[in-house]
């Protein structure tokens, strides 16, 4: 078997765990090792070929691979970085041993000091929606049809209907018709639209494709291939109301009905997760509750723009770089954070009160339905730490808030995180 | 041009019990041709069903169900390390949820020991619990069979086809027979769009299209009337939920909503069972699945529903008569029918093969055994199931096993290209799907689905537009459509 | 006469929503935007739209087969397709520079398409 070591080894080399290389190498890990299945690093990215990546973290408007280029860069610039590609990790030992196989080398053992994961996500099925009816080719989700658009050039189909306004299915409708293919409709279950309203203007509006909101899909159609869906109105529990039904016709139904942090790796190590972000439970240097293991990315949450998911990603890097220098504390006082009225998910889930000072204590939150002029309150106990006035909060779009320095001595064992109307 | 050959006999139908049959013939010095109309074996019912080995207590004692149900488990624990055939013999418990039930348990105990079924017991609700702690706790109580199991329907059925095919048999996908030639009365061949095959016997296994199929022959002694069962599949995570069988007390129609642990690990609930005249009518349905829902929860009510991966349906081939159709035509001579094989169909499969051999010899077709028969196929490497040092070796040998396609199932290409390439190999994403497991995790194919299909186009040396999931119009992808003007100033 | 048209910025993902006032197809005032280049895309949305394209093209030789690229300047929204129909008749060799144009002056707007990536060549 092949024996390798790497102080840093990180799972995964999508914009996280380049972020975190760059970060780890930069914070004096001696060997940093990034392990990726696919044949080129730079993950999503490769494939969101279009626009609006960068914007906070590089003050441009790039492109997916632009985005991915970046970062490509700052790690070629670093020698101590090896990015091993078309490798696959088998399994993760709390010692920290990585079982991982490749054409090149077989089946490797490698040694990590400290050991970040950064997987990012898979998509919601049919399956896991249990939508009605035959299962013909032409059903996809929109991420696997976008892959194969952008980077091999197929079409999924030449007729379709989306279902799921996130940004991924508004994104491929434009894409679609910029590819001669025809959108009939986007559907949304919920009341609301899921995905950025400058992709709602860009993806939908602009090409007349209508949006149903409160809508699903009832049943698909067609014995080989897709031939038409049946659509409906739901009601407030989302279930569809008879007699609202119409059809479709369309050859291929993209799903764009939801991202699952992929954490096969983080349940099979028994990493406390968090049942409602279904990633780790993280504290504000991204370390798991399993000492010298780190997470950063959509592995730990839903992300929407690539920029906070290289901030997460420069974090644990830089902690796990200290980890394995032996310096990081791995104990000691903690916050529990709370979300509550209004807020669904916060992470970090817990903060270090005797952590490096220099950590940022920057909340990502999502709301649990769209609100508006609401406040941010972020408080332990009875004290204040931050207060923020919110025109407008979505689900859709992540809630970024600091508690300032000078209020982290207030901060007790909890920090409760709410919108007040 | 159309073809003439010749063969001994014809197999019409390469689901369990065609593929049975062929593998029962290929131990004799015979020429046998297997005709299957889908891409794939398998495609029919053998693909959407229970997967359950019966032990045998349900049927009428004396019909051919009963005994060919437990002569099949007998053949199948025998043919497992011979075929390296999936089966586990986990037990089934048929649960009983009053004395109403109870006094129904009884008798089927009584049917199975004069069906000759071992070790029938009648336990008692905190028996019950105490091997399926996650029970209703109301129930009365459970009739127990130890030799009932769990095995994987296609997979018998792709090694009964493969192990034929090795000892000379002829398999043929996307080959229906159109029509019978007819001399005299009897059979003499039948009709395919590639011509003529001349045979003095056909073997009709057609599945839900049996008599269809008959009545091209001239026999229209039997119908088949196609019942809808639909299922819903969990994932691994949740599969010790149950570790046998799980049974409803049995009805007229059924033999009811199971939750049952799969061959691999995952567990599922259903079937519900819904008469249909379409015989192509495969769609799952919401009454359907709220149904299989309902009855599950009776017997598991900790069902944890947002685990479910996927949902099938599938038509059990039900014959007018009640019990299996396995006889000479009685209006057709060199027709034999293995038709009606509705439930416990997969676990009588080979003792129909047996049965078939045995009708076919009294006809007068000559049974000479085969001094050089291959009873077992070669072993397949299955990565996921190794440990790290072999998986090494066999990366070592072929690289091709150091590049995981199914990242779910832990599937290598190596396994995906020999499920390509070996006799009976796949031909489409679902057949290579039911070969390797690749695509059947809880992504449902979402990341090996395109790689899978980018192989196929490699192995068969087709465009990646040719690849088909399954069904043969299925095709998954399109070539770009063509711009449309010129470009000024291209650099 | 005077229309007041609601907008929804898509310059950055804050999407703010503000009005643009028109009078004879002239923006003469715009508000509800926090910042100059909001300001910019709103006036022009309601007078000539534009929109940046990204697409691919093909690429032969290269790790991939396909190029993404993107335009250097938002193109009228009108035009768009007709663009990305454009560049499905282009084809390029590997190996392309990030930036390195494309396709100059597409259909005579004066906007190049540049590539989004590098794209080594591959033997």
């Amino acid at each position: 078997m092949y024996e390798h070591k790497a102080e840093v080894v990180i799972i995964g080399g999508g914009p996280a765990g380049l972020a975190a290389a760059v970060s780890a190498c930069d914070n004096g890990a001696d060997g940093v090792l990034v392990l990726e299945r696919d044949r080129e690093a730079g993950g999503i990215l490769q494939q969101c070929i279009h626009n609006g990546f960068g914007l906070h973290h590089f003050k441009q408007e790039l492109t997916g691979p632009g985005y991915a280029g970046r970062y490509l860069q700052q790690v070629k610039e670093r020698p101590n970085i090896n990015v091993m590609l078309n490798t696959m990790v088998l399994s993760v030992a709390e010692d920290k041993t990585i079982m991982a196989v490749n054409p090149q080398y077989g089946v490797m053992r490698i040694a990590a000091k400290a050991v970040i994961f950064t997987m990012g996500c898979r998509e919601r099925t049919r399956g896991a929606i249990r939508i009605p009816g035959t299962r013909p080719a032409g059903v996809f989700t929109a991420g696997a049809a976008q892959r194969m658009v952008n980077m091999e050039g197929y079409l999924p189909g030449k007729k379709l209907v989306i279902l799921g306004s996130g940004d991924i299915g508004l994104i491929m409708a434009r894409r679609m018709m910029l590819e001669g293919a025809e959108v009939q409709a986007a559907l949304e279950i919920m009341p609301y639209c899921n995905g950025l309203t400058r992709n709602v203007v860009q993806c939908l509006e602009d090409y007349g494709i209508p949006l149903y909101l409160s809508h699903t899909i009832v049943a698909i159609h067609g014995k080989d291939r897709v031939s038409g869906v049946t659509c409906a109105r739901v009601d407030e529990k989302m279930q569809p109301i008879a007699g609202t039904e119409f059809d479709l016709e369309c050859d291929c139904l993209l799903l764009s009905v939801g991202l699952i942090p992929e954490n096969e790796l983080s349940r099979e190590l028994g990493l406390t997760m968090d049942p409602l972000t279904a990633g780790p439970v993280v504290d504000q240097l991204r370390q798991t509750s399993l000492p010298g293991f780190f997470a950063a990315g959509n592995v730990v949450h839903v992300h929407d723009l690539v920029d906070f998911v290289s901030e997460e990603g420069e974090i644990a890097g830089k902690y796990a770089a200290r980890y394995a220098a032996g310096v990081l504390p791995t104990d000691g006082p903690v916050a529990l954070v709370k979300a509550t009225d209004g807020i669904r998910t916060a992470v970090p889930q817990v903060i270090r009160l005797n952590a490096d000072d220099t950590a940022t204590l920057r909340l990502y939150m999502r709301a649990s339905k769209p609100e508006r002029q609401v406040t941010l309150v972020i408080s332990s106990g009875d004290q204040t730490l931050l207060e923020r006035k919110l025109p407008v909060a979505k689900p859709g779009e992540m809630i970024v808030a600091e508690i300032p320095a000078d209020k982290r001595g207030a901060i007790k064992d909890s920090i409760t995180v709410v919108l007040k109307h | 041009m159309p073809t003439r050959e010749q063969a001994d006999v014809v197999i019409i139908g390469g689901g369990v019990v065609g593929t049975a049959i062929a593998r029962e013939l290929a131990k004799y010095n015979l020429a046998v041709i297997l005709l299957e109309e889908q891409p794939d074996l398998a495609m029919g019912t053998t693909k959407a069903n229970s997967a359950i080995l019966h032990a045998g207590f349900d049927a009428t004692v004396g019909s051919l169900k009963a005994t060919l149900n437990v002569r099949g488990n007998e053949l199948y624990r025998q043919m497992k390390d011979e075929l390296d055939l999936e089966i586990d013999m986990v037990g089934s418990l048929v649960v009983a949820l009053d004395d109403e039930e109870m006094k129904t348990l009884s008798e089927l105990q009584k049917r199975g020991r004069e069906n000759g079924v071992p070790g029938l017991e009648i336990f008692g609700r905190d028996q019950v619990l105490a091997m399926e702690p996650n029970l209703a706790p109301d129930i009365a109580g459970a009739l127990y069979a130890p030799t009932g199991g769990v095995m994987l329907p296609f997979g018998v059925a792709l090694a009964f086809a493969e192990n034929a095919s090795r000892n000379g048999v002829q398999v043929r996908t996307e080959c229906p027979v159109t029509g019978f030639v007819i001399e005299n009365g009897a059979v003499v061949g039948v009709k395919t769009p590639e011509g003529v095959i001349a045979a003095k016997y056909v073997v009709n296994a057609a599945g839900t299209r049996a008599d269809a199929v008959s009545r091209l022959a001239g026999d229209d002694s039997f119908a088949i009337q196609p019942r809808k069962g639909e299922y819903i599949l969990f994932d691994k995570s949740v599969g010790n939920l149950v570790k046998a069988a799980i049974f409803p007390t049995p009805t007229k129609l059924s033999k009811g909503i199971l939750v049952a642990p799969t061959i691999h690990g995952n567990i599922f609930i259903g079937p519900n069972a819904f008469n249909l005249t379409d015989k192509d009518d495969v769609a799952t349905t919401a009454p359907g699945m709220a149904e299989i829902i309902a009855g599950a929860r009776r017997l598991l009510p900790g069902l944890p529903l947002a685990s479910g991966i996927t949902q099938f349906a599938g038509l059990r081939a039900v014959a007018d008569s009640g019990d299996f159709v396995i006889r000479p035509s009685s209006i057709t001579p060199g027709l034999v029918h293995a038709a009606g094989i509705q439930s416990p169909g997969l676990s009588a499969a080979p003792a129909i093969g047996e049965k078939i051999v045995a009708i076919l010899g009294e006809l007068g077709l000559p049974l000479l055994k085969k001094t050089n028969f291959i009873p077992g196929n070669p072993r397949h490497a299955v990565f996921s199931k190794m440990d790290m040092e072999a998986r090494h070796e066999l990366v070592a040998q072929n690289p091709l096993y150091g590049k995981i396609i199914c990242r779910c199932e832990t599937i290598t290409e190596a396994e995906i290209v020999d499920a390509i390439q070996r006799p009976c190999g796949a031909r489409t994403v679902d057949g290579v799907k039911r070969r390797t497991r690749a695509g059947m995790g809880r992504c449902q194919g979402g990341f090996c689905g395109p790689r899978v299909t980018a192989i196929l186009a490699r192995e068969l040396k087709i465009p990646l537009t040719a690849v088909r999931k399954d069904a043969p119009e299925s095709y998954l992808f399109y070539d770009k459509i063509p711009g449309n003007c010129e470009v000024k100033n291209n650099v | 006469m005077e229309e007041k048209r609601r907008i929804s910025c898509i310059v950055c993902p804050v999407s703010c929503v503000g009005e643009v006032t028109v009078v004879e197809g002239k923006a003469t005032g715009v508000s509800g935007f926090t910042c100059p280049r909001g300001q910019a895309y709103a006036m022009e949305e309601v007078t000539a739209p534009k929109r940046t394209l990204t697409s691919t093209v093909r690429i032969d030789g290269g790790e991939l087969p396909l190029l993404p690229v993107v335009s250097q300047h938002p193109l009228p929204k009108d035009r768009i397709i007709e663009c990305a129909r454009c560049l499905a008749t282009v084809r390029v060799a590997a190996p392309i520079q990030e930036g390195e144009v494309i396709c100059a002056d597409i259909l005579g707007l004066k906007v190049n398409i540049v590539a989004s990536r590098n794209m080594e060549a591959v033997h």
